[in-house]
């Protein structure tokens, strides 16, 4: 039952919530270094959920036209195109590209134009234009650096090749998702009691008691839960809560063909995740990195937590998030010093002079 | 995009190539070697020093973000939750004043006080509804009690607040009942019921005026939650200073000393808070000073300073209090639109996000590195 770390903390969340006997934690371990970008696990994520179209979009964000998490996108594939040269991943075949046309890659030009570009996903507040589209251009690499070969298609099978060079151009693909955080901020704040705390540790929302009161959506530090305009309701993944219960694996990590997205318990997981780090770093991709691993993080650890290979804001995702509800006992406290000091002025006032 | 910082960021062509071997790191739009995270730890540390300073001096932010995308949502609530944000004070406010206005022996501020309050908490109902994705559903709020949730913590002292104003306020219509029969009874039975009532809602109040704070600073939103400290006091001065706005408009010179004073030291409140809001917040201040949210806070500074000078300056003319009781209320509106709008442009903005969030992991690899030292530093 609630503890001293209920609200910040390392914390095994199941328990916290009031399950006697809860099962081990469940989570997803979402190894970005390998994604292809197929998009199965939004298409499998769709299917198995029902969840709505959301529009035929064209963002011009790569080969990004999903834009986000939104209520209709419970798992977004994130692409960036990054003409940057990285350890293990540039060109080491001095030569390789002479008598090839090489140029300025566009990708920060079309990444700011794409950035004004806003798509009705029928969710609120949905994926919404940048506000200052000149900062896209951060997403990719400075527009008008020195020339840069943006790597021809090979006319080869894949792999067929041995030693085929590389080009000085990488993309990193994403499948975000929602984190079920050890201490999650939508759950939190939720009045109706709708977001609730699984025996698996995860988060999900109750949509016959949801009201679209709409307090989830700010709350989450990821940007992950939104509103269907349609029936008012907040939606979000549920890690197919309805798939574990019975011993299955969720919809997203089952079709995902290259176990870019691995479900399994939380405690494995994270083992694993530290010995593929490891490993990225021997190979040289001193870049790898986990995020949300660690239960000492800003929200106690996430349930479904990542490698990255760049930043997290690259990615779209905060850099350090705290769970807001940390501070509110001292919010609490804050409040009661000015509703105090309220009662002050109202007796003040009317124990002055006469007049 | 804002014209203005536009012209003061370099621009594209005088970026410089990333060093090699350091994947992103020069995508930031600046010329400084050292990539993006160091220039934000620097400006860190100068903001810190600097408080007060020129805001001018402050380059404008480098950070990166997915195709600039908000990294957090915004609140979905329309302007039904700032509309409340004004009512639920101004109904807070009313009922204080009703309650001294009764014990103190001056029925004018009783009568308005009950009736403004009553008025309020009918507004904020619709309101509140209003902005619910499932209004039919409204009544789900009161499934539970939860105290790690603001709203439903809100839900429960506005429904006690409701029930206890209400009252008070019917109890005014006592005197229109006839004397005799079943409605003679409830013009006996009336007016105790309504003090009661009076008194309840006035303990509510300070609670009703100040848990939007905690409302709006309980999310993810940077420029709300950086507020947290004061924000219960900008609400709870605009709460008074609108409820004296209410006296001033309906009470007869003799009777609204009050509510002169209640509207001085609630714009003092007010504005304090707010001043510190907008200026001692670092980068999640200037939400508040720029755009929609900056002009409505300006105007609401501006209402409240006339508002206060009209109260105090103008005590024996009735026409100069009832101006500035209108002119209290609207700083009041403009003041709890200002915030709402602060909080949703620093949401819609990754830079708000990104930029404090690095500051803060910069600031713990410092402290961690100093700790380093010491501990190297000390024997054994
Ligand atoms: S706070 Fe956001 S990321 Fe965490 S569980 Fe809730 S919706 Fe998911
Ligand atoms: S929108 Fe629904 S799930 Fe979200 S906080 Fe409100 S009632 Fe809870």
């Amino acid at each position: 039952m609630a503890g001293p770390n209920s609200l910040y903390g390392p914390l095994d969340p199941a328990p916290d919530a009031g399950y006697v006997d809860a099962p081990p934690r469940m989570g997803f371990f979402t190894d970005t270094s390998v994604c292809i970008g197929c998009k199965a696990c939004e298409v499998a994520c769709k299917e198995w959920n029902l969840i709505p179209d959301d529009g035929f979009n064209l963002l011009g964000q790569s080969y990004d036209n999903t834009g986000g998490l939104t209520a209709n996108s419970w798992r977004h594939v994130a692409f960036i195109e990054q003409p940057v040269a990285d350890r293990g991943g540039s060109t080491d075949t001095p030569g390789a590209f002479a008598g090839l046309p090489v140029g300025p890659s566009v990708s920060a030009h079309t990444a700011v134009v794409a950035a004004g570009s806003g798509q009705d996903m029928g969710t609120d507040p949905g994926i919404p234009p940048a506000v200052d589209a000149l900062a896209a251009a951060a997403t990719i690499a400075p527009p008008r650096a020195e020339p840069q070969f943006l790597g021809m298609p090979g006319t080869d099978l894949p792999g067929r090749t041995p030693d085929a060079p590389r080009s000085d151009f990488r993309w990193l693909m994403m499948s975000n998702v929602c984190k079920h955080c050890t201490h999650a901020a939508c759950l939190d704040v939720c009045p109706t009691g709708a977001l609730f705390r699984t025996e698996f540790g995860t988060v999900v929302v109750q949509e016959d008691i949801c009201n679209g009161c709409g307090y989830c959506i700010p709350a989450c530090p990821y940007g992950v839960i939104d509103q269907r305009q349609d029936d008012g309701r907040a939606w979000k993944c549920t890690m197919c809560y309805d798939r574990i219960g019975d011993g299955m694996t969720p919809a997203c990590a089952k079709a995902c063909p290259t176990e870019s997205i691995q479900y399994g318990e939380l405690d494995e997981l994270r083992a694993r995740a530290q010995h593929r780090v490891e490993k990225l770093h021997e190979q040289g991709v001193d870049s790898a990195r986990l995020y949300g691993e660690s239960p000492d993080d800003g929200v106690g650890g996430d349930g479904a937590f990542f490698l990255l290979l760049d930043e997290p804001e690259v990615y779209g995702l905060p850099p350090d998030p705290i769970v807001t509800t940390r501070d509110l006992p001292d919010m609490y406290k804050r409040a009661g010093i000015a509703a105090l000091a309220m009662a002050a002025t109202v007796l003040a006032s009317f124990l002055g002079r006469r007049g | 995009m804002r014209p203005r910082e536009e012209a003061e960021r370099p621009r594209d062509d005088s970026v410089s190539p990333p060093p090699a071997g350091r994947p992103g790191s020069g995508l930031a739009r600046d010329e400084a070697p050292g990539g993006p995270v160091r220039d934000v730890a620097r400006k860190g540390r100068r903001r810190g020093g600097g408080r007060g300073g020129d805001r001018s001096m402050v380059p404008p932010a480098e950070f990166r973000s997915y195709y600039g995308r908000p990294i957090v949502k915004a609140a979905v609530w329309h302007h039904d939750i700032a509309a409340y944000l004004f009512t639920g004070g101004l109904a807070a406010g009313s009922a204080l004043l009703a309650a001294g206005g009764d014990a103190t022996g001056r029925p004018a501020l009783r009568r308005a006080g009950r009736v403004g309050a009553l008025g309020a908490v009918l507004a904020s109902t619709y309101f509140l509804v209003n902005d619910l994705g499932r209004p039919e559903r409204f009544l789900h709020m009161l499934r539970v009690a939860k105290p790690t949730s603001p709203m439903s913590m809100g839900t429960w002292i506005f429904s006690a607040f409701g029930v206890t104003a209400g009252a008070a306020a019917v109890a005014e219509a006592a005197p229109l009942l006839p004397e005799r029969g079943l409605l003679g009874v409830a013009r006996k039975l009336l007016p105790p019921v309504g003090t009661a009532g009076q008194y309840g809602a006035a303990v509510f109040a300070p609670a009703l005026a100040t848990y939007t704070a905690v409302l709006l600073a309980d999310t993810a939103t940077p420029s709300w939650h950086a507020a947290y400290q004061e924000l219960p006091f900008v609400f709870a001065g605009s709460a008074l200073a609108s409820g004296a706005g209410v006296g001033l408009l309906a009470a007869p010179a003799e009777q609204a000393g009050p509510a002169r004073r209640m509207a001085v030291f609630g714009a003092a409140m007010e504005l304090y808070g707010a001043h510190r809001v907008e200026t001692t917040k670092g980068i999640l201040s200037e939400p508040y000073t720029e755009g929609k949210a900056g002009k409505l806070l300006r105007a609401g500074r501006a209402l409240t300073a006339l508002g206060v000078a009209g109260a105090v300056l103008g005590r024996r003319s009735r026409v100069v209090s009832a101006l500035s009781g209108l002119s209290l209320l609207t700083a009041s509106l403009a003041t709890r639109f200002g915030i709402f709008e602060g909080g949703l442009a620093s949401a819609r903005d990754p830079k708000y996000t990104v930029v404090p969030q690095r500051e803060r992991l910069a600031q713990r690899a410092a402290s961690n590195g100093s700790d380093g030292d010491a501990k190297t530093q000390q024997p054994g």
